[in-house]
């Protein structure tokens, strides 16, 4: 997937040291400063300032009514991923080691990636009715492929001796899946969790955002129809730091997978 | 050729039969109408929708919101992208940022833009951007390092000038990983102006099937799907042909 292509010629270029860090530091007070022009020159009814946020922020964690909302999303976002994780998983290798179904499979896969998930959210709703199920099932939906896509990619383009070999060996299918498919293709695979993390998060959110009682993205959209600014903004800096400390991990689990000798 | 074509088949075999499945099992109850309507049902009311009229204003308005978003993140995406390869120190810095621009779940600060650009066209244009100039500034990036040293050498041997260079050596040679980067642009400007219509948004068809499904209107709503669908992969079909036709011409020499 050329996602992947991309982040990869990305991640190749390397660090130069102090020079690095200070111009790090300059980008963070930028960014904060755009931040606080944002604020101010709009007087607040957009976007709260960074430290009128952080304050409220530090408030509104002491609260019980957040954590339940984020505990609501957490839950439905947990579930979610885990099944876009193993399903996915699964189907990838599957798709992997069948090359015909995986040439019939993927282009129909590649499609279902690019069409507008959110205006398939209603029919989820009927199907599923309101509630928990819901979120689950829309963040399935976008987790799912590109969790199948990363690992199908995978299985496909390894050395075809590891396939043999396991042949030769008599293994079983479930282990050669575990001890030879999986081991080889675990960067591959950590990079597809790092893309079906976010875009199972993405899911979910949108599902609280359009119709739901709970969770942190009914907690922003409430927050911004009752011209509640603080609560918004504080939200959506939560939701963001949350996703760049994951992506941030996930990224360094994964540059350590590759780096290993065989 | 022909196991691509065997492919091809059975997967159309795969689709169609998965359509009848459910045609199936929706005329016998098995699947409650209330649910989800036959397919027949959705292309008629899809072309009775379509033909009615009623939708040309919100079509042209959707339409040529993703237009404008699209051709906005391929102009800025392209120009970020050639300015950060020039100055290795700033690319150093922005680097982390792109890295996880795409793990943040864009659509948070749509209520933001909302709330800060008025419920018009506006938020709606700077959502689509937003999600879809970094796929493009990345795979500028990536384009322009694709470009072997060697050809740039024989630009300079043969003394063209920059604008000539970047007509006739850089492009040629960046176009695969450039092309790639406006793939994604467009159905990233298509997923997020949609969306942004259907959870906030008094216009357009992502409005329109929002609409139909809060006043339980599921014949028009599955219509209406059916026809974003369409066209979502419509879209996306003629890009990767197109795509395709520019591999073979590069490959055939």
């Amino acid at each position: 997937m050329s996602d992947l292509a991309l982040e990869d010629a990305l991640s190749k270029r390397k660090s130069r040291g102090r020079i690095r860090a200070f111009d790090a530091v300059v980008l963070t007070l930028l960014i904060l400063a755009i931040w606080q022009a944002v604020g101010s020159w709009t007087r607040g009814i957009a976007v709260s300032p960074p430290l009128q946020t952080l304050a409220y922020l530090f408030d509104l964690l002491r609260t019980s009514m957040f954590w339940d909302h984020a505990s609501a999303t957490l839950a439905a976002f947990l579930l979610a991923f885990a099944l876009s994780a193993l399903i996915g998983l699964a189907l990838g290798l599957i798709f992997g080691v069948r090359r015909f179904a995986g040439e019939v499979a993927e282009p129909i896969l590649a499609g279902f990636y690019t069409i507008p998930k959110v205006t398939l959210y209603p029919v989820v709703l009927l199907i599923f009715g309101l509630g928990i199920s819901a979120k689950v099932a829309f963040g399935v939906m976008h987790g799912l492929v590109p969790m199948t896509l990363f690992t199908l990619g995978a299985v496909r383009n390894l050395p075809p001796v590891l396939v043999r070999t396991a042949r030769v060996l008599r293994l079983s299918p479930g282990r050669t899946m575990l001890w030879v498919l999986v081991p080889a293709c675990l960067p591959d695979i950590v990079n597809g969790l790092r893309i079906s993390f976010s875009l199972t998060l993405l899911g979910v959110l949108i599902g609280e955002m359009f119709s739901s009682q709970r969770g942190l993205g009914f907690l922003l959209v409430s927050g911004m129809a009752q011209h509640n600014v603080p609560l918004s903004t504080a939200v959506v800096t939560v939701i963001v730091a949350v996703a760049i400390a994951a992506n941030a991990l996930m990224l360094r689990v994964g540059g350590r997978t590759t780096r290993r000798p065989n | 050729m022909t196991r691509r074509r065997a492919a091809l088949f059975v997967r159309i075999a795969v689709l169609a039969g998965s359509v009848l499945l459910l045609e199936i099992c929706c005329r016998t109850g098995i699947i409650d109408p209330l649910t989800i309507i036959p397919p027949s049902d959705m292309v008629a009311s899809m072309i009775d929708r379509i033909g009615s009229g009623e939708l040309n204003d919100s079509i042209a308005s959707t339409f040529s919101t993703i237009v404008l978003a699209f051709v906005l993140a391929i102009g800025l995406g392209t120009l970020a992208g050639a300015l950060l390869h020039r100055s290795s120190r700033l690319r150093d810095v922005v680097d982390p940022l792109l890295a996880s621009y795409y793990s943040v779940p864009t659509f948070i600060f749509y209520p933001l833009l909302v709330a800060l650009l008025g419920l018009g066209k506006a938020p709606l244009v700077v959502l689509g951007v937003l999600s879809a100039a970094p796929a493009v500034i990345i795979s500028t990036l990536s384009g322009l390092d694709s470009v072997s040293p060697v050809l740039l050498k024989l630009a300079r041997v043969h003394r063209l000038s920059p604008a000539r260079t970047l007509r006739w050596i850089v492009l040629p040679a960046a176009l695969p990983r450039l092309f790639s980067g406006f793939k994604l642009a467009l159905s990233y400007a298509l997923i997020g102006v949609i969306a942004g219509e259907f959870i906030l948004s008094g216009t357009g068809l992502g409005y329109a099937i929002s609409f139909a499904y809060q006043s339980f209107d599921n014949r028009a709503m599955y219509g209406l799907m059916l026809f974003v669908l369409l066209i979502a992969v419509f879209a996306n079909g003629i890009l990767y042909v197109w795509e395709g036709r520019l591999a073979r011409r590069r490959s055939s020499g």
